[in-house]
């Protein structure tokens, strides 16, 4: 199974910035199926993002956040040749974790 | 009034051989016609970037595309293509053994005219006969694994010019007139053709969106909208444009839209692929 995690991170002068692409349904809770069920919440809870072993960026999501979500920040202190890990867990315990090189 | 009708009969005789006459060369004339008319009303824009609809139509649109495609949405989607692709099917085969060139890079060739069943050829008939050949389920044409492995293969033929060919047959003339005729064809409860938006209007905004124009909107698919919130292929397209318009749909792969495929593909020959896509 390939990864549910697009990373890319660049490092500039003096900040590395970081875009993330994340496959998930993000269901709401609120929305029916086709035959009129309602298809129940299943959406990420927490991202996180570790750089040289310290927690750099921690994202909290509910079910406002769409789906496939898109998340890009920058943060300083890391170099070029980093590794830069990600972390997400959803309401109903999945989760997938991805480490990419900074370029 | 003698003078009138007279006139009328020799219009009428010379324009029935006229048409005998140009009966093949038709869909090559309509083809300069076609693309003189998006070159004229949009002067600004090269000809290859109208395969990017509405982003060749709009700077803003454009800037936000760009930054898009740095992480585009329709990434999972080509790589579920790629292991769908790959897959063997219970027989042993893949779909590599269905195409020519074992797949890769074929997609500007499609639709086709398949001279010996006398009917269109979509790459997406082509797929579910090729799953049905090996004794597969078939995909659902709107979206997923169709979606996916459409996806994969325009990726595999980004870049390459529309090649669509209407050979010199009757049936293939008529499959291309079909086509045309669906195309510039009012209906539904609001009475829109195809042509109404994206011909006539293409860049303009119905509410709030940004029409495409016709010329090249095929080049960019399948695609990931986000107002479909995922994948979709030319049936879905054809589909929920209708139902947009407020007509019945027809069903997918139906002949008339397979036709409307052909005609449409054909007058963006030449024009690279670009897909699979991103759009609002």
């Amino acid at each position: 199974m390939p990864s549910t995690i697009r990373v890319r991170a660049i490092a500039g002068t003096e900040t590395t910035e970081v875009q993330v692409l994340i496959q998930h349904p993000m269901d709401s809770g609120f929305v029916k199926d086709a035959q009129g069920n309602l298809i129940p919440a299943h959406h990420i809870e927490t991202v996180q993002f570790e750089a040289g072993g310290k927690t750099v960026f921690t994202a909290l999501w509910g079910p406002a956040v769409s789906k496939d979500p898109f998340v890009k920040f920058s943060f300083k202190g890391a170099k070029k040749g980093d590794d830069l890990k990600i972390t997400w867990v959803d309401n109903m315990g999945a989760t997938d974790t991805t480490t990419a090189k900074i370029q | 009034m003698r003078k009138i009708i007279v006139f009328i009969t020799v219009m009428t005789i010379f324009g029935a051989q006229s048409c005998l006459a140009i009966e093949s060369l038709a869909p090559e004339k309509d083809f300069k016609a076609f693309r003189g008319f998006f070159i004229k009303r949009f002067p600004k824009v090269p000809l290859d970037d109208f395969v990017n609809g509405p982003y060749s139509m709009n700077q803003d649109m454009r800037k936000q595309w760009i930054e898009k495609e740095e992480l585009p949405p329709y990434d999972f989607s080509v790589d579920r293509g790629k292991e769908l692709f790959s897959a063997q099917f219970k027989n042993g085969k893949t779909f590599a053994d269905c195409f020519p060139n074992k797949g890769v890079g074929i997609r500007q060739n499609y639709p086709f005219f398949d001279e010996k069943k006398n009917e269109v050829v979509t790459l997406e008939l082509a797929i579910n006969r090729c799953l049905e050949a090996n004794g597969e389920k078939p995909y659902s044409y709107l979206n997923d694994d169709m979606a996916a492995v459409t996806a994969y293969m325009a990726f595999t033929s980004r870049g390459k010019p529309f090649d669509i060919k209407v050979p010199n047959n009757p049936r293939a003339l008529e499959a291309y007139e079909s086509g045309k005729q669906y195309f510039y064809q009012r209906r539904g409860q609001l009475n829109f053709s195809c042509a109404s938006c994206h011909v006539q209007n293409p860049g303009e905004r119905i509410r709030g969106e940004m029409l495409a124009p016709a010329l090249g909107i095929l080049n960019a698919m399948p695609i990931y909208r986000s107002e479909w919130g995922g994948m979709g292929t030319i049936s879905r397209r054809f589909t929920s444009c209708n139902s947009q318009v407020r007509a019945t749909p027809l069903e997918p792969q139906d002949s008339s839209y397979r036709n409307l495929e052909y005609y449409l593909s054909y007058m963006s020959n030449g024009l690279p692929i670009s897909g699979p896509g991103a759009r609002p």
